[in-house]
């Protein structure tokens, strides 16, 4: 639609829609510096909930699990989903395709109550210890999808001729890929890991299920103070879990912007 | 034999590990949910009695089958409970679902006529939203929907209202952060579909006399379709077994299924009832997901 005129509609459908889905956060964020403890009611700036914080130890060893949990799941969903991606988009016909891409696009979409505790129940009729690597196998499990379908859109636009082209001049087809696709696929692997990795620090319902006694993750510890009302105190630690993925993905576009050849749109998805 | 075919061998061996991980982790853990979804409730740990134990011989075996009951989905036909709480996912899945769509449509083509340098930009900002925590967007709701919120507040102020208004724990505050939380699924799909139209097809029916009400329901809207089948399921789908949402901003006297499931497992640690719920949730998702798994595999294989 490049050449369609912007309407007056369509600035103030675009201006509402954003506005929606960002006062909600700047609110949150501007109480966050409230000193009151009154959450609503404003008693001037301060870093006081920030300190609150970092004196509960229960709240940052959730933390760390989250952040252990987010980069061991993203990174074995990343190995397995761009494999999962190049077998999907290079590999033709091959049988059981039907059942793999199945298997591959319903995580996106399933309630996270049922994959959660049908996890969970293989978790316990296999005897596992329930703990760090169930949560992190079942984040896996899920974000290894979205993984996929950012990598095997990436390497559907590619133009095929470039590796094509490696293989008429000599290269066998594992050369053809590590030197000509693999490079022109890095922007969407690092997005997919940090999709994966926001996935899996924000992920409540599956983390519930899989999780042992002793070892909860940070969504597990926001949820239940939650349920107990709000504390200006959760409002500084959403602050700082925002603050990260905000980090995460300016740092995802900047890559995709470097790496990409043809400045094509620099959005991780 | 062509370059592509070549490429193509060594490619599918790529599908292995991805292959077995999803069948051990995904497909496998099914079956143990129909299998314990069948097996009686046991006050002991873990709550169900075990079926299917192969070590034990053949007449083990035939006993587990004769063990089998399907006394927890008489339950879930039989009380009202569960099947009230599937005709209320339905609902507010349904519900949503439009409101989704009809808030969604127009900021997609807000964003499809902006300027080409300008849509990344906008596209960025929708994805943000996107990858930033469920949980906390929803608890950022409860800071401003709570009895002495910003909200109450503003209506005070302005005096709209005389004494603050109840929104936490109602139907509106729900159906408020499900549009809030699932907008972005339903527009990126409605906007990769806008993009790619060409304007002069609606300039073309302009130009015929149509006028823009015309224009939209004969031209744009049909060719939007793809879009719009993709965003709809892309929200009704896990709407309907949502359990963050409700739980944290609906009242408690009517329950979604996710939160009935989730009530049988960690409250009543009903863990085969749990199971139950979970197969009839699948049963009624099947024909959804069929759906969705054959437009995202045109949309990610038709290139």
């Amino acid at each position: 639609m490049a050449h369609a005129k912007v309407t007056r509609f369509n600035v103030a459908s675009l201006a509402l829609g954003f506005a929606f889905l960002y006062l909600p956060i700047v609110i949150l964020v501007i109480y966050s510096f409230n000193a009151s403890r009154l959450v609503t009611v404003w008693g001037g700036w301060s870093l006081v909930w920030y300190r609150e914080f970092f004196n509960d130890s229960a709240m940052i060893e959730a933390a760390w699990m989250s952040l252990r949990v987010g980069a061991a799941s993203a990174t074995i969903a990343t190995l397995l989903g761009t494999l999962a991606a190049v077998a999907l988009s290079r590999g033709e016909n091959f049988r059981g395709r039907t059942l793999f891409s199945g298997m591959l696009y319903a995580p996106l979409v399933m309630p996270e109550v049922i994959t959660g505790l049908s996890l969970l129940l293989l978790f316990v009729a296999t005897n596992a210890e329930r703990g760090f690597w169930t949560v992190a196998i079942a984040h896996t499990t899920l974000t290894m999808c979205f993984v996929a379908v950012v990598v095997q859109s990436r390497l559907g636009s590619l133009d095929r001729s470039l590796e094509e082209a490696a293989m008429d001049l000599g290269c066998d087809p594992v050369r053809a890929f590590l030197m000509v696709t693999l490079p022109l696929i890095i922007p969407a692997i690092v997005a997919g890991w940090m999709l994966a990795f926001t996935l899996s620090l924000d992920d409540l319902v599956i983390a519930s299920f899989t999780t042992g006694p002793g070892s909860a993750t940070l969504p597990i510890r926001i949820y239940s103070e939650v349920r107990l009302g709000v504390k200006p105190e959760i409002n500084a630690i959403c602050t700082m879990v925002i603050g990260l993925i905000a980090v995460v993905i300016v740092v995802a576009s900047l890559v995709s912007k470097l790496t990409s050849a043809r400045g094509e749109s620099a959005a991780p998805l | 034999m062509s370059a592509r075919r070549i490429f193509a061998r060594p490619a599918r061996f790529a599908a292995i590990a991805p292959y077995v991980w999803m069948v051990l982790f995904f497909l496998v853990p099914f079956a143990f949910v129909l299998k314990i979804s069948l097996s009686q409730t046991a006050i002991t740990q873990p709550p169900y009695t075990p079926v299917f134990d192969v070590t034990a011989g053949w007449a083990a075996i035939k006993q587990a089958f004769g063990a089998l009951s399907i006394d927890n989905f008489r339950l879930l036909v039989s009380d009202d409970l569960y099947v009230l709480s599937y005709l209320r996912s339905l609902v507010v899945a349904l519900v949503s679902t439009s409101i989704l769509l009809l808030i969604g449509y127009p900021i997609a083509y807000g964003m499809a006529r902006l300027p080409k340098r300008w849509q990344p930009i906008a596209m960025m900002l929708v994805i943000v939203p996107f990858w930033t925590s469920f949980l906390i967007r929803i608890y950022a709701w409860i800071n401003i929907l709570q009895h002495d919120g910003l909200l109450n507040q503003i209506l005070l102020a302005l005096h709209l209202v005389s004494q603050p208004v109840v929104w936490l724990s109602t139907d509106s505050a729900m159906y408020l952060g499900i549009v809030y939380s699932y907008l972005p699924f339903m527009i990126l799909p409605l906007y990769a579909t806008l993009v790619k139209m060409e304007p002069s097809l609606e300039e073309a029916a302009a130009d015929l006399g149509a006028s823009p009400l015309h224009v939209f329901w004969l031209v744009t809207f049909p060719l939007s379709l793809p879009g719009v089948g993709a965003g709809v399921l892309l929200c009704f789908i896990p709407i309907v077994g949502e359990f963050v949402i409700p739980d944290l901003l609906a009242g408690s006297n009517s329950l979604m299924i996710g939160q009935t499931l989730w009530l049988e497992f960690f409250t009543n640690k009903d863990w085969p009832v749990a199971s139950a719920t979970a197969i009839v949730l699948l049963v009624l998702l099947i024909a959804p997901l069929l759906l969705y798994d054959r437009l995202q595999r045109r949309q990610l294989e038709q290139r």
